[in-house]
């Protein structure tokens, strides 16, 4: 739980640390001032701890899709945008007004009230899900015990806009986008949600900013003792990241947009605002999803190396969640789509089975000791069944090189 | 709520399938994969493609009427903008029909220029068609902007000799416009050095990955017979393993004196049209290493053609070279007048189109838009 106003005094309030928790503090503080009841002013607190993260990550949006263009295309030879500001910087405005000031195009066949409600319900589970991560060693802006649970509960809801934004335009590309779409979520929802039990198990809590909290600390001095850096978590980590992207809607498994095949998908028949709606709601459930792995697999906001604890928790998780991002927009750059029925073969025949896998490891590890033990006895029984599910699939997605003959003249 | 699409013809759908059931889509001419202004009418039961109705014609302009009532000459501009991406070979089709028609003689320089820009065409072609492929599936620009990264050089080398990087509009009757400028031969050589790195960097690139392989396997295959019956010719026949190049079969120009191999496949999916074009480009460069060297001096266009009042004897004529989409012929016929009594060109990419609905019926529709890019077709030439 935060600390209440009254504890911590003004001076520790500016602390590098405690920056996050500024507004809500000052909120509550200048409420109190006025003699307010006790109701107002934990809800204005809220309130201001809510806009707080609204605030940094609209920002972090707009800047996000500047960077992603940039980093596209970097990674494709050419030097995205340059001429809104300096290095266009300025794009993320232009574009929000060229959004704003665009027609809002309802088709005639489309579900009016259900359009309007697609675009609005995509953003609300992003923004929700943001509320519960724990950001630094003190801010987490709704401090759940069952953290994990809302988020996933909420994150649920992605896929409810996305059929209703589908369902409701009246067009057929965003129909067959909204049925990838339901396809694709509900089976890598499963893994998700299974590689995320087995740091339940281990730590056993739902909190997400206990879970943070129980990763500190270093095996040898130097390797930090996050849930990835054991044989379960780097499964699990490695699943929950590919599970992520598929959430996310992102390149390889962009099928529900699918550019070169269905235009746009779901979005097609979406217009000027609706569809930077859309775009803000992806880009906020990216966020999420990327902050829940952070937390649940690399250790939250806690420093990467042994000496630096001096640094705000908060720059670490920023920092993580940079690099991980990052490695989103490499992963787009690089990869072509997968077709929809590899998609769910990969799905339900390897990611489930490796998901599943890693509860009984992460059982043994937590009954053997977390130690050299449990290393020897839980590696094998995940890399066996990993090198022998990579094999078939590679041998059956990707057969060995053909020989090609020449005709000579 | 969902209402059809009008152009239905009544061919029969897959067995199995609920006719009530289909979903009707109209992929094009507006949508980002068609290249160009293409229209597939499709029938999906599920994402599962039980009938295609290819729909073309919104690039038609005109092209051999025009060419009917213009002059010889005057149609030569016109077959630079049948094929765009690769206007010197069709340039060079129409001089052959035109020379074959009157009898003109080409000079050996020239013989030698007409086999190096139609092998840098090559390049040219199927450079830019990986990366098309793999925008269709779904690689973004990624794979685009570094093909079309070395496209560009040779562009430059073509901006340099005809004056335009795309519309070249270069050969003539019995020759080419201009020789080759300065210091051009060396850019060539330089070219011709380095482009297998960048060979050997895409091929790695691309083949190493395997959601393309995965993609591309065992997808759009048809078998030999089929192919030949619909009258495919190209990379699209060589990689279902018929051996049949018209620079081997039917040599013209001065194609016999150079030793390059025919790369053939054996399945004949998207998988192994992609590689025949990697093959295919390595034997260009070989071609195109023999042409620089053996280039000889004299006259670049037989000094003998008289191009203005140019009337060729009544009578027919039609020849055809080995393009990079496949076999491009012009059938001309004259009637001693100035302008060709009928003309006609033999396009590869519309008679490769043909067989659309056979390699894509059952696939899905993500395999359409793959399918569609590895028949490698632009729309300037189906349409004319």
């Amino acid at each position: 739980m935060t600390a209440s106003p009254a504890a911590v005094d003004a001076a520790g309030w500016f602390a590098p640390e405690q920056l996050p928790m500024l507004p809500q503090r000052l909120v509550e503080h200048l409420l109190s001032l006025t003699g307010a009841p006790e109701v107002l002013i934990s809800i204005a607190g809220i309130a201001a701890s809510a806009g707080t993260v609204l605030l940094v990550f609209s920002s972090a949006f707009a800047l996000l899709s500047l960077i992603e263009r940039k980093v596209l295309a970097r990674a494709q030879n050419r030097i995205g945008p340059n001429r809104a500001g300096w290095f266009g910087l300025l794009q993320p405005l232009a574009d929000g007004i060229k959004m704003l000031t665009k027609e809002d195009v309802v088709p005639d066949k489309a579900e009016k009230f259900l359009h309007f409600l697609a675009p609005v319900l995509i953003v609300l589970p992003a923004i929700l899900a943001l509320g519960v991560l724990p950001y630094g060693r003190d801010w987490t802006p709704l401090p759940l015990e069952a953290g994990l649970l809302f988020f996933f509960a909420i994150g649920a809801l992605t896929e409810l806009s996305v059929f209703i934004a589908g369902w409701a335009s009246g067009s057929k590309f965003p129909m067959l986008g909204a049925m990838r779409a339901i396809s694709q979520m509900v089976s890598y929802e499963l893994p998700l949600i299974l590689s995320a039990l087995g740091v339940v198990m281990v730590s056993g809590t739902l909190s997400l900013q206990e879970i943070a909290a129980q990763q500190s600390g270093f095996h040898f001095g130097f390797i930090p003792a996050w849930n990835l850096f054991t044989p379960w978590g780097l499964v699990a980590g490695l699943l929950f990241f590919i599970c992520s992207i598929a959430e996310a809607n992102r390149s390889p498994f962009d099928l529900p947009e699918g550019e070169s095949e269905i235009v746009a998908g779901h979005m097609t028949e979406y217009s000027g605002f609706k569809y930077a709606l859309f775009f803000m709601g992806e880009y906020l459930g990216l966020f999420a999803i990327a902050g829940l792995g952070i937390t649940l697999f690399l250790g939250g906001w806690q420093p990467p190396v042994p000496g630096l604890a001096y640094v705000p928790s908060w720059v670490w998780f920023a920092a993580k969640i940079s690099v991980v991002i990052f490695l989103y927009l490499w992963i787009r750059a690089s990869f072509p789509r997968l077709r929809i029925d590899q998609l769910m073969r990969f799905a339900w025949l390897c990611m489930i089975p490796m998901a599943l896998l890693t509860l009984p490891a992460a059982a043994i590890w937590h009954f053997t000791g977390r130690g050299a033990f449990s290393w020897l006895v839980t590696l094998p029984l995940l890399l066996v069944p990993w090198i022998i599910l990579g094999n078939v699939f590679n041998r059956r997605l990707a057969p060995g090189r053909r020989r090609y003959r020449f005709a000579d003249g | 709520m969902i209402s059809d699409p009008p152009i239905f013809n009544s061919s029969p759908v897959l067995e199995g399938t609920d006719e009530d059931q289909l979903l009707r889509v109209s992929l094009g001419p507006q949508h980002p994969s068609t290249h160009g202004v293409f229209r597939m009418n499709v029938e999906l039961d599920g994402e599962t493609v039980v009938k295609l109705k290819p729909v073309f014609g919104y690039l038609h302009r005109n092209h051999e009427k025009i060419a009917e009532t213009t002059g010889y000459l005057g149609s030569m501009p016109y077959t630079d903008r049948l094929d765009y991406i690769c206007p010197l070979s069709n340039n060079w089709a129409y001089a052959l029909s035109v020379e074959k028609l009157a009898g003109i003689e080409v000079p050996e320089r020239a013989q030698h220029m007409r086999v190096i820009l139609a092998e840098l065409t090559r390049l040219v072609n199927h450079t830019a068609f990986m990366g098309f492929i793999l925008a269709d599936m779904g690689a973004w620009g990624s794979a685009l902007m570094y093909a079309f990264r070395e496209r560009e050089k040779i562009l430059d080398l073509f901006e340099d000799l005809t004056g335009a990087r795309m519309m070249a509009n270069f050969m003539r009757f019995g020759g080419c416009r201009n020789d080759f400028p300065d210091g051009w031969d060396a850019r060539l050589r330089t070219l011709i050095d380095h482009y297998p790195h960048f060979l050997d960097e895409m091929e790695e690139f691309l083949l190493g990955n395997e959601i393309l392989l995965a993609r591309t396997r065992d997808v759009g295959a048809l078998p030999k017979e089929s192919l030949i019956n619909g009258g495919v010719t190209g990379p699209m026949l060589r990689a279902a393993g018929v051996n049949h190049d018209l620079r081997k079969a039917d040599p013209y120009g001065i194609y016999d004196r150079f030793s390059f191999r025919i790369p053939l496949g054996e399945v004949g999916d998207c998988y192994d049209r992609i590689m025949i074009r990697f093959l295919e480009m390595r034997e260009s460069l070989g071609i195109l290493k023999q042409a620089a060297a053996a280039l000889p001096g004299g006259d670049f266009v037989n000094p003998k053609i008289k191009i203005r009042n140019f009337k060729p004897p009544v009578g027919e004529s039609y020849a055809r070279v080995e393009g990079p989409k496949g076999e491009l012929g012009f059938y001309l016929v004259s009637d001693g007048g100035p302008n060709p009594y009928r003309y006609r060109v033999r396009p590869p990419s519309f008679i490769n189109l043909t067989l659309l609905e056979d390699m894509c019926l059952g696939l899905d529709l993500a395999d359409v838009v793959i399918i569609l890019g590895s028949i490698d077709i632009v729309l300037g030439e189906v349409d004319r």
